[in-house]
Protein backbone atom coordinates (compact mmCIF):
# COMPACT_ATOMS: atom_id res chain seq x y z
CA UNK A 1 0.00 0.00 0.00
CA UNK A 2 2.79 2.29 1.16
CA UNK A 3 4.64 1.30 -1.73
CA UNK A 4 2.16 1.85 -4.13
CA UNK A 5 1.41 4.93 -2.78
CA UNK A 6 5.18 5.65 -2.90
CA UNK A 7 4.87 5.54 -6.70
CA UNK A 8 1.96 7.32 -7.38
CA UNK A 9 3.66 10.18 -5.43
CA UNK A 10 6.52 10.08 -7.94
CA UNK A 11 5.29 8.55 -11.17
CA UNK A 12 2.26 11.58 -11.19
CA UNK A 13 3.32 14.51 -8.70
CA UNK A 14 6.57 14.45 -8.33
CA UNK A 15 6.36 14.65 -12.57
CA UNK A 16 3.86 17.37 -12.73
CA UNK A 17 5.18 19.44 -10.24
CA UNK A 18 9.26 19.08 -12.01
CA UNK A 19 8.42 18.69 -15.68
CA UNK A 20 5.26 21.00 -15.82
CA UNK A 21 4.95 23.30 -13.34
CA UNK A 22 8.31 23.90 -13.35
CA UNK A 23 10.42 22.18 -16.31
CA UNK A 24 14.10 20.66 -16.41
CA UNK A 25 17.26 21.43 -19.41
CA UNK A 26 19.08 18.48 -18.50
CA UNK A 27 22.70 18.70 -19.99
CA UNK A 28 24.23 14.60 -20.20
CA UNK A 29 21.00 12.71 -19.03
CA UNK A 30 22.89 9.68 -20.29
CA UNK A 31 25.50 9.92 -17.48
CA UNK A 32 23.05 8.97 -14.86
CA UNK A 33 23.12 5.19 -13.81
CA UNK A 34 21.19 2.71 -14.81
CA UNK A 35 21.63 0.31 -11.62
CA UNK A 36 23.13 0.69 -7.86
CA UNK A 37 25.16 1.15 -5.56
CA UNK A 38 25.74 4.52 -6.81
CA UNK A 39 25.92 8.14 -4.56
CA UNK A 40 24.22 10.92 -6.70
CA UNK A 41 25.48 13.62 -5.82
CA UNK A 42 24.10 17.07 -5.68
CA UNK A 43 24.12 20.70 -4.79
CA UNK A 44 21.45 21.62 -2.05
CA UNK A 45 19.12 24.64 -2.44
CA UNK A 46 15.94 23.71 -2.10
CA UNK A 47 13.35 21.11 -1.32
CA UNK A 48 12.35 20.23 -4.92
CA UNK A 49 16.08 19.24 -5.24
CA UNK A 50 15.29 15.67 -4.03
CA UNK A 51 12.31 16.08 -6.25
CA UNK A 52 13.94 16.56 -9.21
CA UNK A 53 16.85 14.04 -9.03
CA UNK A 54 14.50 11.40 -8.69
CA UNK A 55 11.94 12.05 -11.57
CA UNK A 56 15.69 12.08 -13.37
CA UNK A 57 15.85 8.17 -12.35
CA UNK A 58 13.54 5.99 -14.54
CA UNK A 59 10.28 4.97 -12.44
CA UNK A 60 12.20 1.18 -12.33
CA UNK A 61 15.04 2.37 -10.26
CA UNK A 62 12.53 4.36 -7.55
CA UNK A 63 12.12 0.98 -5.19
CA UNK A 64 16.34 1.00 -4.93
CA UNK A 65 16.34 5.37 -4.76
CA UNK A 66 17.15 6.63 -0.61
CA UNK A 67 18.06 10.43 -0.46
CA UNK A 68 19.99 10.76 2.65
CA UNK A 69 18.65 13.38 4.95
CA UNK A 70 19.41 15.10 8.13
CA UNK A 71 17.43 13.15 10.89
CA UNK A 72 17.16 16.49 13.52
CA UNK A 73 15.12 17.97 10.41
CA UNK A 74 12.95 15.14 9.38
CA UNK A 75 12.20 13.15 12.24
CA UNK A 76 9.93 13.51 14.89
CA UNK A 77 7.52 15.63 13.59
CA UNK A 78 4.27 14.31 12.73
CA UNK A 79 2.95 14.34 9.15
CA UNK A 80 6.29 16.13 7.59
CA UNK A 81 8.14 12.30 9.34
CA UNK A 82 5.83 10.54 7.84
CA UNK A 83 5.90 11.75 4.52
CA UNK A 84 9.91 11.41 4.53
CA UNK A 85 9.95 8.14 5.68
CA UNK A 86 7.45 6.35 4.09
CA UNK A 87 6.68 8.61 0.62
CA UNK A 88 10.09 9.96 -0.26
CA UNK A 89 12.17 7.37 1.34
CA UNK A 90 14.64 8.94 3.03
CA UNK A 91 17.51 7.29 4.80
CA UNK A 92 18.12 9.12 7.83
CA UNK A 93 21.32 10.64 8.78
CA UNK A 94 22.17 11.75 12.42
CA UNK A 95 24.39 15.01 11.31
CA UNK A 96 25.87 15.45 15.11
CA UNK A 97 26.27 11.97 16.26
CA UNK A 98 27.35 11.06 19.69
CA UNK A 99 30.67 9.24 20.94
CA UNK A 100 31.32 5.83 19.38
CA UNK A 101 27.95 5.80 16.91
CA UNK A 102 28.48 5.32 13.24
CA UNK A 103 26.37 7.79 11.47
CA UNK A 104 27.27 5.98 8.08
CA UNK A 105 26.55 2.54 9.04
CA UNK A 106 22.90 2.50 7.20
CA UNK A 107 24.13 4.20 4.21
CA UNK A 108 27.22 2.09 3.39
CA UNK A 109 24.72 -1.01 4.21
CA UNK A 110 22.28 0.46 1.82
CA UNK A 111 25.02 0.63 -0.87
CA UNK A 112 25.74 -2.90 -0.19
CA UNK A 113 22.89 -3.73 -0.90
CA UNK A 114 22.87 -2.05 -4.32
CA UNK A 115 21.02 1.05 -3.98
CA UNK A 116 21.19 4.83 -5.59
CA UNK A 117 22.22 7.38 -2.46
CA UNK A 118 20.77 10.62 -3.05
CA UNK A 119 23.47 12.85 -0.72
CA UNK A 120 23.93 16.30 -0.58
CA UNK A 121 27.80 17.30 0.76
CA UNK A 122 27.07 20.58 1.67
CA UNK A 123 24.59 19.17 4.72
CA UNK A 124 22.41 22.08 4.64
CA UNK A 125 20.12 24.22 1.91
CA UNK A 126 22.10 27.76 2.60
CA UNK A 127 21.43 30.35 0.92
CA UNK A 128 19.60 30.34 -2.22
CA UNK A 129 21.67 29.45 -5.18
CA UNK A 130 24.73 29.41 -3.24
CA UNK A 131 27.35 26.67 -2.71
CA UNK A 132 28.51 26.14 0.30
CA UNK A 133 31.37 23.99 1.69
CA UNK A 134 31.51 20.32 1.21
CA UNK A 135 31.83 18.55 4.40
CA UNK A 136 34.14 15.00 3.92
CA UNK A 137 31.37 12.57 5.01
CA UNK A 138 30.76 11.75 1.45
CA UNK A 139 34.51 10.62 1.29
CA UNK A 140 34.46 8.10 3.89
CA UNK A 141 31.30 6.68 2.60
CA UNK A 142 32.65 6.45 -1.33
CA UNK A 143 35.91 5.08 0.60
CA UNK A 144 33.60 1.84 2.07
CA UNK A 145 32.03 1.28 -0.23
CA UNK A 146 34.49 1.44 -3.56
CA UNK A 147 32.16 -0.78 -6.00
CA UNK A 148 30.02 2.83 -5.37
CA UNK A 149 30.44 5.02 -8.21
CA UNK A 150 29.57 8.94 -7.27
CA UNK A 151 27.77 11.26 -9.95
CA UNK A 152 27.89 14.77 -9.12
CA UNK A 153 24.83 16.62 -10.19
CA UNK A 154 24.30 20.68 -10.51
CA UNK A 155 21.09 21.89 -10.37
CA UNK A 156 21.00 25.75 -11.18
CA UNK A 157 17.28 27.82 -10.48
CA UNK A 158 15.55 25.54 -7.76
CA UNK A 159 16.98 28.28 -5.29
CA UNK A 160 14.94 30.65 -7.20
CA UNK A 161 11.63 28.29 -6.79
CA UNK A 162 11.23 27.18 -3.59
CA UNK A 163 14.10 29.05 -1.56
CA UNK A 164 14.62 27.86 2.08
CA UNK A 165 12.15 29.06 4.36
CA UNK A 166 9.65 30.13 1.71
CA UNK A 167 6.10 28.36 1.62
CA UNK A 168 5.05 29.44 -2.43
CA UNK A 169 6.63 27.84 -5.24
CA UNK A 170 7.14 30.24 -8.72
CA UNK A 171 7.49 28.14 -11.33
CA UNK A 172 10.88 28.75 -13.22
CA UNK A 173 12.98 26.61 -15.61
CA UNK A 174 15.83 24.97 -14.02
CA UNK A 175 18.87 23.55 -15.69
CA UNK A 176 20.43 20.29 -14.58
CA UNK A 177 23.90 19.53 -15.46
CA UNK A 178 25.21 15.61 -14.86
CA UNK A 179 29.03 15.21 -14.61
CA UNK A 180 30.96 12.27 -15.22
CA UNK A 181 31.15 9.27 -12.72
CA UNK A 182 34.00 9.17 -10.13
CA UNK A 183 34.94 6.37 -8.04
CA UNK A 184 37.16 6.61 -4.51
CA UNK A 185 40.02 4.52 -5.33
CA UNK A 186 40.94 4.32 -1.28
CA UNK A 187 42.53 7.51 -0.91
CA UNK A 188 39.55 10.41 0.23
CA UNK A 189 42.00 13.43 -0.67
CA UNK A 190 42.39 12.51 -3.97
CA UNK A 191 38.19 11.66 -4.36
CA UNK A 192 37.52 15.06 -2.13
CA UNK A 193 39.78 16.80 -4.90
CA UNK A 194 38.46 15.20 -7.90
CA UNK A 195 34.62 15.92 -6.93
CA UNK A 196 35.68 19.34 -6.63
CA UNK A 197 37.01 19.71 -9.46
CA UNK A 198 33.87 18.01 -10.70
CA UNK A 199 31.95 20.92 -9.57
CA UNK A 200 34.02 23.22 -10.40
CA UNK A 201 33.77 22.15 -14.22
CA UNK A 202 29.52 21.61 -14.03
CA UNK A 203 29.36 25.17 -12.42
CA UNK A 204 31.58 26.67 -15.18
CA UNK A 205 29.22 25.33 -17.77
CA UNK A 206 26.42 26.48 -16.69
CA UNK A 207 27.94 29.63 -16.48
CA UNK A 208 28.73 29.77 -12.32
CA UNK A 209 31.68 30.81 -11.08
CA UNK A 210 31.40 30.04 -7.52
CA UNK A 211 34.61 29.16 -5.48
CA UNK A 212 33.84 25.93 -3.39
CA UNK A 213 35.47 25.20 -0.14
CA UNK A 214 36.03 21.35 1.23
CA UNK A 215 35.77 21.28 4.95
CA UNK A 216 39.55 20.31 6.59
CA UNK A 217 40.07 16.48 6.19
CA UNK A 218 40.44 15.14 9.37
CA UNK A 219 43.91 13.32 9.75
CA UNK A 220 43.37 9.41 8.48
CA UNK B 1 -19.16 24.54 -31.16
CA UNK B 2 -19.30 21.05 -30.32
CA UNK B 3 -16.55 18.38 -30.54
CA UNK B 4 -15.32 17.79 -33.86
CA UNK B 5 -17.72 20.21 -35.04
CA UNK B 6 -15.32 22.34 -37.07
CA UNK B 7 -15.73 23.29 -40.59
CA UNK B 8 -14.47 21.24 -43.05
CA UNK B 9 -12.38 23.80 -44.19
CA UNK B 10 -10.01 23.75 -41.55
CA UNK B 11 -9.45 20.01 -41.80
CA UNK B 12 -8.58 20.42 -45.33
CA UNK B 13 -6.09 23.06 -44.55
CA UNK B 14 -5.01 20.20 -41.73
CA UNK B 15 -4.54 17.83 -44.39
CA UNK B 16 -2.32 20.00 -46.67
CA UNK B 17 -0.03 20.77 -43.61
CA UNK B 18 0.49 17.18 -43.69
CA UNK B 19 1.43 17.12 -47.20
CA UNK B 20 3.57 19.94 -47.36
CA UNK B 21 5.20 18.12 -43.91
CA UNK B 22 6.14 14.86 -45.70
CA UNK B 23 7.72 16.89 -48.34
CA UNK B 24 10.04 18.32 -45.87
CA UNK B 25 10.84 14.99 -44.24
CA UNK B 26 11.41 13.27 -47.41
CA UNK B 27 13.83 16.17 -48.58
CA UNK B 28 15.39 16.40 -45.12
CA UNK B 29 15.97 11.85 -45.62
CA UNK B 30 17.17 12.56 -48.95
CA UNK B 31 19.49 15.57 -47.90
CA UNK B 32 21.00 13.33 -44.64
CA UNK B 33 21.77 10.31 -47.11
CA UNK B 34 23.81 12.76 -49.13
CA UNK B 35 25.80 14.31 -46.40
CA UNK B 36 26.40 11.19 -43.97
CA UNK B 37 25.73 9.96 -40.16
CA UNK B 38 25.22 13.86 -38.61
CA UNK B 39 24.92 15.72 -42.01
CA UNK B 40 21.48 17.97 -41.32
CA UNK B 41 20.65 16.72 -37.69
CA UNK B 42 19.11 20.03 -36.83
CA UNK B 43 16.96 19.65 -40.22
CA UNK B 44 15.54 16.17 -39.18
CA UNK B 45 15.04 17.56 -35.80
CA UNK B 46 13.33 20.47 -36.53
CA UNK B 47 10.96 18.84 -39.09
CA UNK B 48 10.52 15.95 -36.38
CA UNK B 49 9.36 18.98 -34.03
CA UNK B 50 7.25 20.29 -36.50
CA UNK B 51 5.33 17.17 -36.79
CA UNK B 52 4.82 16.96 -33.01
CA UNK B 53 3.69 20.60 -32.59
CA UNK B 54 1.57 20.11 -35.48
CA UNK B 55 -0.73 17.52 -34.10
CA UNK B 56 -1.06 18.74 -30.79
CA UNK B 57 -1.97 22.18 -32.42
CA UNK B 58 -4.76 20.20 -34.61
CA UNK B 59 -5.63 18.33 -31.95
CA UNK B 60 -6.13 21.28 -29.55
CA UNK B 61 -8.38 23.28 -32.60
CA UNK B 62 -10.46 21.02 -33.56
CA UNK B 63 -11.53 18.86 -30.45
CA UNK B 64 -13.19 21.12 -28.18
CA UNK B 65 -13.15 25.15 -28.21
CA UNK B 66 -11.83 25.24 -24.63
CA UNK B 67 -9.12 23.19 -25.06
CA UNK B 68 -8.21 25.51 -27.64
CA UNK B 69 -7.87 28.06 -24.60
CA UNK B 70 -6.68 25.78 -22.10
CA UNK B 71 -3.76 25.48 -25.06
CA UNK B 72 -2.78 28.65 -25.85
CA UNK B 73 -3.18 29.62 -21.42
CA UNK B 74 -0.38 26.99 -21.36
CA UNK B 75 1.68 28.36 -24.27
CA UNK B 76 1.46 31.49 -22.33
CA UNK B 77 2.45 30.11 -19.59
CA UNK B 78 5.58 28.45 -21.04
CA UNK B 79 6.49 31.49 -22.43
CA UNK B 80 6.32 33.48 -19.38
CA UNK B 81 8.30 31.25 -17.46
CA UNK B 82 10.76 30.85 -19.78
CA UNK B 83 11.21 34.40 -20.01
CA UNK B 84 11.38 34.99 -16.11
CA UNK B 85 13.61 32.19 -16.10
CA UNK B 86 15.78 34.36 -18.70
CA UNK B 87 15.93 37.35 -17.29
CA UNK B 88 17.51 38.63 -13.96
CA UNK B 89 14.76 39.05 -11.11
CA UNK B 90 14.89 39.88 -7.75
CA UNK B 91 14.18 37.59 -4.49
CA UNK B 92 12.09 39.89 -2.80
CA UNK B 93 9.58 39.92 -6.19
CA UNK B 94 8.57 36.16 -5.80
CA UNK B 95 4.89 37.25 -4.34
CA UNK B 96 4.66 39.49 -7.08
CA UNK B 97 6.32 37.20 -9.85
CA UNK B 98 3.45 34.35 -8.73
CA UNK B 99 0.61 37.23 -9.09
CA UNK B 100 2.22 37.85 -12.54
CA UNK B 101 1.22 34.05 -13.60
CA UNK B 102 -1.99 34.49 -12.15
CA UNK B 103 -2.71 36.67 -14.79
CA UNK B 104 -2.95 34.24 -17.42
CA UNK B 105 -5.90 31.94 -16.01
CA UNK B 106 -7.59 35.16 -15.87
CA UNK B 107 -6.75 36.29 -19.20
CA UNK B 108 -8.07 33.55 -20.38
CA UNK B 109 -11.40 33.51 -18.87
CA UNK B 110 -12.06 36.60 -20.23
CA UNK B 111 -11.71 35.71 -23.17
CA UNK B 112 -13.53 32.41 -22.83
CA UNK B 113 -16.86 34.63 -21.38
CA UNK B 114 -16.13 36.36 -24.48
CA UNK B 115 -15.36 39.94 -22.65
CA UNK B 116 -13.80 41.75 -24.84
CA UNK B 117 -13.56 44.96 -22.84
CA UNK B 118 -11.54 43.36 -20.12
CA UNK B 119 -9.50 41.18 -22.27
CA UNK B 120 -8.36 44.36 -23.90
CA UNK B 121 -7.44 46.61 -20.61
CA UNK B 122 -7.04 43.69 -18.14
CA UNK B 123 -3.43 43.54 -18.76
CA UNK B 124 -2.47 46.69 -20.05
CA UNK B 125 -4.66 48.97 -17.47
CA UNK B 126 -5.20 46.86 -14.46
CA UNK B 127 -2.54 44.58 -14.09
CA UNK B 128 0.03 47.29 -14.93
CA UNK B 129 -0.97 49.23 -12.02
CA UNK B 130 -1.25 46.61 -9.51
CA UNK B 131 2.14 44.54 -9.99
CA UNK B 132 3.80 47.88 -8.75
CA UNK B 133 1.76 48.42 -5.82
CA UNK B 134 2.36 44.95 -5.30
CA UNK B 135 5.81 45.55 -5.63
CA UNK B 136 5.64 48.29 -3.00
CA UNK B 137 4.53 46.69 -0.34
CA UNK B 138 7.38 44.42 -0.45
CA UNK B 139 9.08 47.59 -0.12
CA UNK B 140 12.40 46.85 -2.11
CA UNK B 141 13.33 50.05 -3.96
CA UNK B 142 16.50 48.99 -5.32
CA UNK B 143 16.37 47.55 -9.29
CA UNK B 144 12.41 48.91 -8.78
CA UNK B 145 11.76 50.10 -12.27
CA UNK B 146 13.89 47.55 -13.78
CA UNK B 147 11.77 44.87 -12.27
CA UNK B 148 8.60 46.58 -12.41
CA UNK B 149 9.18 47.32 -16.72
CA UNK B 150 10.43 43.82 -17.60
CA UNK B 151 7.93 42.60 -15.44
CA UNK B 152 5.09 44.21 -17.89
CA UNK B 153 7.56 43.75 -21.09
CA UNK B 154 6.72 40.01 -20.63
CA UNK B 155 3.04 39.77 -19.36
CA UNK B 156 2.50 42.05 -22.31
CA UNK B 157 4.58 40.07 -25.00
CA UNK B 158 3.16 36.40 -23.71
CA UNK B 159 0.28 36.78 -21.66
CA UNK B 160 -1.47 39.67 -23.67
CA UNK B 161 -0.26 39.53 -27.22
CA UNK B 162 -0.80 35.53 -27.17
CA UNK B 163 -3.95 35.89 -25.95
CA UNK B 164 -5.09 37.12 -28.92
CA UNK B 165 -5.21 33.97 -31.04
CA UNK B 166 -7.53 32.36 -28.62
CA UNK B 167 -9.64 36.17 -28.82
CA UNK B 168 -9.75 35.24 -32.66
CA UNK B 169 -11.36 31.98 -31.85
CA UNK B 170 -14.65 33.38 -30.19
CA UNK B 171 -15.21 36.27 -32.85
CA UNK B 172 -19.18 35.48 -33.83
CA UNK B 173 -18.84 32.53 -35.89
CA UNK B 174 -21.70 34.10 -38.37
CA UNK B 175 -19.22 36.12 -39.33
CA UNK B 176 -17.22 33.83 -41.08
CA UNK B 177 -19.65 31.61 -42.42
CA UNK B 178 -16.96 29.58 -44.38
CA UNK B 179 -14.26 28.47 -41.10
CA UNK B 180 -15.53 30.21 -38.21
CA UNK B 181 -12.92 31.16 -35.57
CA UNK B 182 -11.32 28.33 -35.83
CA UNK B 183 -10.32 28.69 -39.39
CA UNK B 184 -9.05 32.55 -38.10
CA UNK B 185 -6.71 30.85 -35.50
CA UNK B 186 -5.65 28.54 -38.06
CA UNK B 187 -5.34 31.74 -40.56
CA UNK B 188 -3.05 33.13 -38.14
CA UNK B 189 -0.83 30.86 -36.70
CA UNK B 190 -0.16 29.23 -40.24
CA UNK B 191 0.57 32.24 -42.20
CA UNK B 192 3.00 32.92 -39.23
CA UNK B 193 4.55 29.89 -38.98
CA UNK B 194 4.67 30.10 -43.12
CA UNK B 195 6.37 33.53 -42.81
CA UNK B 196 9.00 32.30 -40.64
CA UNK B 197 10.08 29.08 -42.69
CA UNK B 198 9.71 31.38 -46.09
CA UNK B 199 11.86 33.94 -44.20
CA UNK B 200 14.90 31.59 -43.38
CA UNK B 201 14.60 29.51 -46.63
CA UNK B 202 14.74 33.27 -48.66
CA UNK B 203 17.60 34.38 -46.92
CA UNK B 204 19.48 30.76 -47.30
CA UNK B 205 19.16 30.89 -50.51
CA UNK B 206 19.19 34.50 -52.07
CA UNK B 207 20.20 36.47 -48.95
CA UNK B 208 23.12 38.61 -49.27
CA UNK B 209 22.83 41.78 -48.31
CA UNK B 210 22.53 42.08 -43.88
CA UNK B 211 19.26 44.13 -43.05
CA UNK B 212 20.02 44.76 -39.48
CA UNK B 213 23.38 43.34 -39.02
CA UNK B 214 23.62 44.00 -35.20
CA UNK B 215 20.52 42.41 -33.45
CA UNK B 216 20.17 39.65 -35.63
CA UNK B 217 23.50 38.82 -38.49
CA UNK B 218 21.83 36.14 -39.97
CA UNK B 219 18.60 38.07 -41.30
CA UNK B 220 19.14 39.47 -44.85
CA UNK B 221 16.97 41.97 -47.45
CA UNK B 222 16.06 39.49 -49.12
CA UNK B 223 14.81 37.10 -46.25
CA UNK B 224 12.61 39.72 -45.31
CA UNK B 225 11.42 40.79 -48.74
CA UNK B 226 11.31 37.13 -50.42
CA UNK B 227 8.93 35.89 -47.06
CA UNK B 228 6.66 38.70 -47.43
CA UNK B 229 6.06 38.26 -50.73
CA UNK B 230 5.47 34.25 -50.16
CA UNK B 231 2.99 34.71 -47.11
CA UNK B 232 0.83 37.93 -48.70
CA UNK B 233 0.41 35.38 -52.27
CA UNK B 234 -0.50 33.09 -49.47
CA UNK B 235 -2.98 34.99 -47.45
CA UNK B 236 -4.59 35.58 -50.87
CA UNK B 237 -4.75 32.09 -51.48
CA UNK B 238 -5.83 30.78 -48.24
CA UNK B 239 -8.67 33.50 -47.58
CA UNK B 240 -11.93 31.95 -49.17
CA UNK B 241 -11.69 29.11 -47.47
CA UNK B 242 -10.40 30.00 -43.82
CA UNK B 243 -11.97 33.97 -43.38
CA UNK B 244 -14.54 36.18 -44.87
CA UNK B 245 -11.37 39.24 -46.36
CA UNK B 246 -11.95 39.49 -49.98
CA UNK B 247 -8.43 39.31 -52.27
CA UNK B 248 -7.31 42.70 -51.35
CA UNK B 249 -8.11 42.82 -48.04
CA UNK B 250 -6.21 39.26 -47.42
CA UNK B 251 -3.30 40.80 -49.62
CA UNK B 252 -2.77 43.48 -46.60
CA UNK B 253 -3.61 41.09 -44.22
CA UNK B 254 -0.24 38.82 -45.70
CA UNK B 255 1.99 41.30 -45.88
CA UNK B 256 1.08 42.76 -42.22
CA UNK B 257 1.64 39.06 -40.72
CA UNK B 258 5.13 39.31 -42.80
CA UNK B 259 6.44 42.21 -41.84
CA UNK B 260 4.77 42.02 -38.05
CA UNK B 261 6.38 38.57 -38.26
CA UNK B 262 9.88 39.81 -38.96
CA UNK B 263 9.64 42.41 -36.54
CA UNK B 264 8.65 39.85 -33.46
CA UNK B 265 11.11 37.95 -34.84
CA UNK B 266 13.99 40.49 -34.53
CA UNK B 267 12.81 42.08 -31.37
CA UNK B 268 13.07 38.89 -29.15
CA UNK B 269 16.76 38.75 -31.00
CA UNK B 270 17.15 41.83 -29.60
CA UNK B 271 16.26 40.74 -25.67
CA UNK B 272 18.38 37.11 -25.99
CA UNK B 273 21.60 39.62 -27.63
CA UNK B 274 20.76 41.73 -24.40
CA UNK B 275 20.52 38.90 -21.73
CA UNK B 276 23.21 37.01 -23.52
CA UNK B 277 21.49 33.79 -24.75
CA UNK B 278 21.33 32.30 -28.45
CA UNK B 279 18.26 30.54 -27.91
CA UNK B 280 15.86 31.13 -25.34
CA UNK B 281 15.63 26.88 -23.94
CA UNK B 282 15.50 23.81 -25.05
CA UNK B 283 12.07 23.01 -24.89
CA UNK B 284 11.40 22.14 -28.73
CA UNK B 285 14.34 20.16 -29.93
CA UNK B 286 15.91 22.22 -33.10
CA UNK B 287 13.89 24.72 -32.61
CA UNK B 288 15.02 26.32 -29.06
CA UNK B 289 12.78 27.52 -26.19
CA UNK B 290 9.45 28.27 -26.41
CA UNK B 291 9.94 31.75 -27.56
CA UNK B 292 12.03 31.11 -30.57
CA UNK B 293 9.25 29.59 -31.90
CA UNK B 294 6.65 31.95 -30.74
CA UNK B 295 8.43 35.21 -31.02
CA UNK B 296 6.91 36.51 -34.38
CA UNK B 297 3.16 35.42 -33.28
CA UNK B 298 3.72 38.43 -30.51
CA UNK B 299 3.10 41.07 -33.00
CA UNK B 300 1.56 39.22 -35.74
CA UNK B 301 -1.24 37.99 -33.52
CA UNK B 302 -2.41 41.27 -32.10
CA UNK B 303 -2.04 43.10 -35.72
CA UNK B 304 -4.13 40.39 -37.67
CA UNK B 305 -6.67 40.30 -34.82
CA UNK B 306 -7.20 44.12 -34.82
CA UNK B 307 -7.10 44.41 -38.77
CA UNK B 308 -9.66 41.30 -38.78
CA UNK B 309 -11.85 42.96 -36.38
CA UNK B 310 -12.23 46.30 -37.75
CA UNK B 311 -12.90 45.00 -40.89
CA UNK B 312 -15.18 42.12 -40.62
CA UNK B 313 -16.48 42.26 -36.78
Amino acid sequence: MIRALRWLFFAVVARLIVLVVLGLNVRHRERLPTSGPAIIVGNHNSHLDTLVLMTLLPLGLLPRVRPVAAADYFLGKGLLSWFAINIVGILPLERRPVRGMDPLAACSSALTQGDILILYPEGTRGEPEELGAFKSGIAHLAARCPEAQTIPVYMKGLGKALPKGEGLLVPFFCDVFVGEALRCDGNRRTYMASLQAAYEALAQEAGDRRPLRVTAMPPT
Amino acid sequence: MDALAVSPNVLWVFAAICAALLCASAISALLARGAGRDGHRELRLRVRSWWLMVAVFAAALTLHRNLTLIFFAFVSFLALKEYLSLIPTRRSDRRVLFWAYLTIPAQYVWVGMEWYGMFIIFLPVYVFLFLPLRMVLVGETTEFLRAAGTLHWGLMTTVFSISHVAFLLVLPEARNPVAGGAGLVLYLVLLTESNDIAQYLWGKSLGRRKILPKVSPNKTWAGFLGGVVTVTVLAVMLAPYLTPLDPLHAGVAGALVGTGGFVGDVVISAVKRDIGVKDSGALIPGHGGILDRIDSLTYTAPLLFHYLRYLSF
